[in-house]
């Protein structure tokens, strides 16, 4: 009896021990919760979420601070993911689903204040002291933040035209192909006999 | 490595998969090829190749000819324009397009004065024998040809092997299998010589040792007269391979040749071996014949709806409008019918009949209006497609994942190597189109990698101004304190001085 109590005590504390030295030796590194909600995040740092940036509300997040849905840019695919990752259940989007734009400057009505530099989280304003600023296209990620400090009011948002090498197809349950309508084909189409066919 | 031709139990074919579509042919196949000239303007798409788009080199204004370069390749993969008519450049602008989507894209429009004047820049290169490799292959990147085949990629990159994937043979592909289409067919019947001198040269760029003519054996007048053309060259043999759709992809048809699958994600290259239309051959001898760069093409106009099915050799840019008309095609028939440009099996529906002819069409079809209407009925799991996907896919899974968005299960289901062939949707008893929801996820996924990238790029940015930010606080902080520190240190210096001469002065009146 009393050597049966030993032996079974003596294989426990041995396998506890190899245990407990095994998941010390072994652990693995995990990646911090906000390093993987960030990573979703799609970075445009516009503060429409309410927070001062992607890494803020990805830290809010993280701390279960606040809801999955407050991403306008990021749409439904971030809150697919975020629920996914964060294992709550989807909600629909607090706001309109966003079209892709991006910021151009009215150069003829720039003063060349810098102000909308300082606002560009992304650097994507080139400009100096009373000289044009403009707008690099590929670098914009439409958060319109530059919009507010504008003394002169010439920064506007402008939807990006359609593209052949961003188009995509649209799933067989939505809508059967079709021609693009005309204001699609329009972008800086002059032929008069394509907007007659699309309609 | 040694690739050895292989015959298996059913003669030269592909291991799995594969249908039999009705073929569709007899309205062209003995139709010789004709040429015919735009009427008015030619459209020159700047991207209608795989790889970047073109840069236009010319000016609204400028007058060019036949085979001047108007737009310059940008990059490795890349492919120049050059004009298919003389006249003058009427505008730089986006036109409908061929592409899936209908969009308008980056042209340049040509107005042609009607004389089809060639360059007088353009010159022949004379034998092939004669030629270094890299002139060849120099050649055929400045003549912006691409595969003719349908997937439009820049031949000269598929010249150019790395050294470290010696080629040992070239196949040339007249196998066309797609249904209705006879461009193929007709060149080789009627040009086999400039089909086997075109193979020769690209053989000697690549620096294969034999060459492998691949027709399928529902041609056998082609086959008869490559055979005949061919005979002279020991190196030149001509494969006869039994009727089965896909067996003109490029996969499939090194699988019937040689026995050797291509790797996923893999070339032809990695096996030794370089695949090219016979098309492409053909353009290539004429390049190096005459000089003048791709500026033509041959075209296969045919479905129940064509009064006058036809092969038509005709100059890229011309609006398919008139290359319709031509075949009696005309705005009555057009409104009632649906284009499908390239096969039935692979071809995208033409939104806009306005489009230009661009270097990767091989065929319009003019089907009723009916075509493009599925109905499609609930999965009823018969795995019909899973027994014809050439590739050995399952069809219904993938289905299935693009259906419900789960595009990383797709991928799981190695989504990326499906080829678009058709035959899971040919096979299909409930019209499901499988194809449609397969081009959908990929484009979907495509797009979450473009995102992903863009907020990769903009996190760095952020991150930089965040970092120059701090460092210029960080900068400013010191600068405070070193004036802080130096004013103190004067102070000291002040102090010091006061105290001295305090205590001279007290020892001054002391004294």
């Amino acid at each position: 009896m009393l050597s049966a109590i030993l032996t079974l005590g003596g294989l426990a504390l041995l396998a506890g021990l190899g245990l407990g030295y095994a998941g010390k030796r072994l652990r693995v590194e995990e990646d911090p919760l906000v390093e993987k909600v960030d990573a979703i995040l799609p970075q445009t740092q516009c503060g429409q979420c309410g927070y001062p940036g992607c890494k803020p509300y990805a830290e809010a997040l993280a701390n279960g601070e606040a809801d999955i849905n407050l991403c306008p840019p990021g749409g439904e695919r971030v809150i697919r993911e975020l629920a996914e990752l964060l294992g709550v259940a989807p909600k629909p989007l607090d706001g309109a689903e966003p079209v892709p734009k991006v910021a151009v400057i009215d150069e003829s009505a720039c003063i060349g204040c810098t102000l909308c530099l300082k606002a560009c989280p992304v650097d994507a304003i080139v400009g100096a002291v009373k000289q044009y600023h403009t707008v690099v296209r590929g670098a914009c990620t439409g958060c319109e933040l530059c919009l507010a400090p504008c003394p002169a009011d010439c920064i506007t948002m402008q939807p990006l035209p359609p593209d052949v090498r961003q188009w995509r197809w649209s799933s067989p349950d939505k809508v059967p192909p079709s021609a693009p309508s005309a204001e699609e084909n329009q972008a800086s189409d002059d032929a008069p006999s394509a907007s007659k066919k699309a309609a | 490595m040694l690739v050895k031709l292989v015959k298996g139990a059913l003669g030269h074919t592909f291991a799995r998969g594969g249908v039999h579509p009705p073929t569709e042919k007899k309205a062209t196949q003995g139709s010789a090829i004709e040429t015919l000239d735009p009427q008015g303007e030619v459209i020159l798409a700047l991207n209608q190749h795989i790889g970047s788009p073109a840069l236009p080199v010319v000016a609204v204004g400028d007058r060019v000819f036949v085979g001047t370069t108007v737009a310059r390749a940008t990059g490795f993969i890349s492919a120049p324009l050059h004009s298919s008519v003389s006249g003058t450049v009427t505008a730089i602008e986006n036109r409908p397009s061929t592409h899936a989507s209908g969009l308008a894209v980056p042209c340049i429009v040509i107005a042609s004065d009607g004389q089809f004047t060639p360059d007088l820049g353009l010159k022949a290169l004379g034998d092939c024998g004669k030629l270094g490799r890299d002139t060849l292959r120099e050649a055929v990147r400045l003549a912006g040809l691409t595969g003719l085949g349908g997937a439009s990629f820049p031949t000269a990159v598929k010249l150019s092997p790395p050294s470290n994937h010696p080629v040992e043979t070239l196949v040339l592909n007249g196998v066309e299998c797609e249904p209705f289409l006879t461009c193929d067919h007709r060149l080789m019947l009627e040009a086999p010589e400039a089909i086997i001198a075109g193979g020769r040269a690209m053989a000697r760029a690549v620096g294969a040792a034999n060459i492998v003519i691949a027709i399928e054996a529902n041609k056998p007048d082609a086959i008869a007269a490559m055979k005949q053309a061919a005979a002279p060259y020991p190196e030149i043999g001509v494969e006869v391979l039994p009727v089965r759709y896909p067996q003109g992809s490029e996969k499939q048809l090194i699988q019937a040749l040689f026995g050797l699958e291509v790797p996923s994600h893999g070339l032809p290259l990695d096996v030794g071996l370089v695949v090219q239309n016979v098309g492409t051959a053909w353009a290539v001898h004429h390049l190096l014949t005459t000089g003048e760069p791709l500026v033509s093409r041959v075209v296969t106009v045919t479905g129940p709806l064509v009064p006058r099915p036809k092969n038509l050799r005709v100059r890229l840019g011309t609006p398919l409008r008139e290359i319709l008309a031509a075949c009696g095609v005309d705005e009555k028939v057009m409104n009632r019918a649906t284009a499908i440009l390239g096969g039935p099996m692979m071809g995208t529906i033409l939104l806009n009949p306005d489009a230009p002819l661009v270097k990767g069409i091989g065929g319009i079809l003019v089907m009723d209006g009916s075509v493009q209407e599925r109905n499609p009925d609930p999965c009823i799991r018969c795995a019909r497609c899973v027994t014809a996907c050439p590739t050995g896919l399952l069809p219904n899974e993938l289905g299935w994942f693009a259906k419900t968005d789960q595009f990383e299960r797709s991928q799981e289901y190695d989504l990326f190597d499906c080829i678009e062939c058709g035959c899971c949707a040919f096979v299909c008893p409930s019209r499901i189109p499988l194809v449609h929801y397969f081009r959908y996820a990929k484009s979907q996924i495509w797009f979450a990698e473009r995102e992903k990238r863009k907020a990769d790029e903009a996190k760095e940015r952020s991150d930089a101004k965040k970092a120059r930010i701090e460092r210029e606080e960080e900068e400013k902080r010191r600068k405070r304190e070193e004036v802080k520190a130096k004013m103190a240190a004067a102070k000291q210096e002040a102090d010091a001085t006061k105290v001295a001469q305090a205590a001279e002065e007290t020892s001054g009146e002391q004294a």
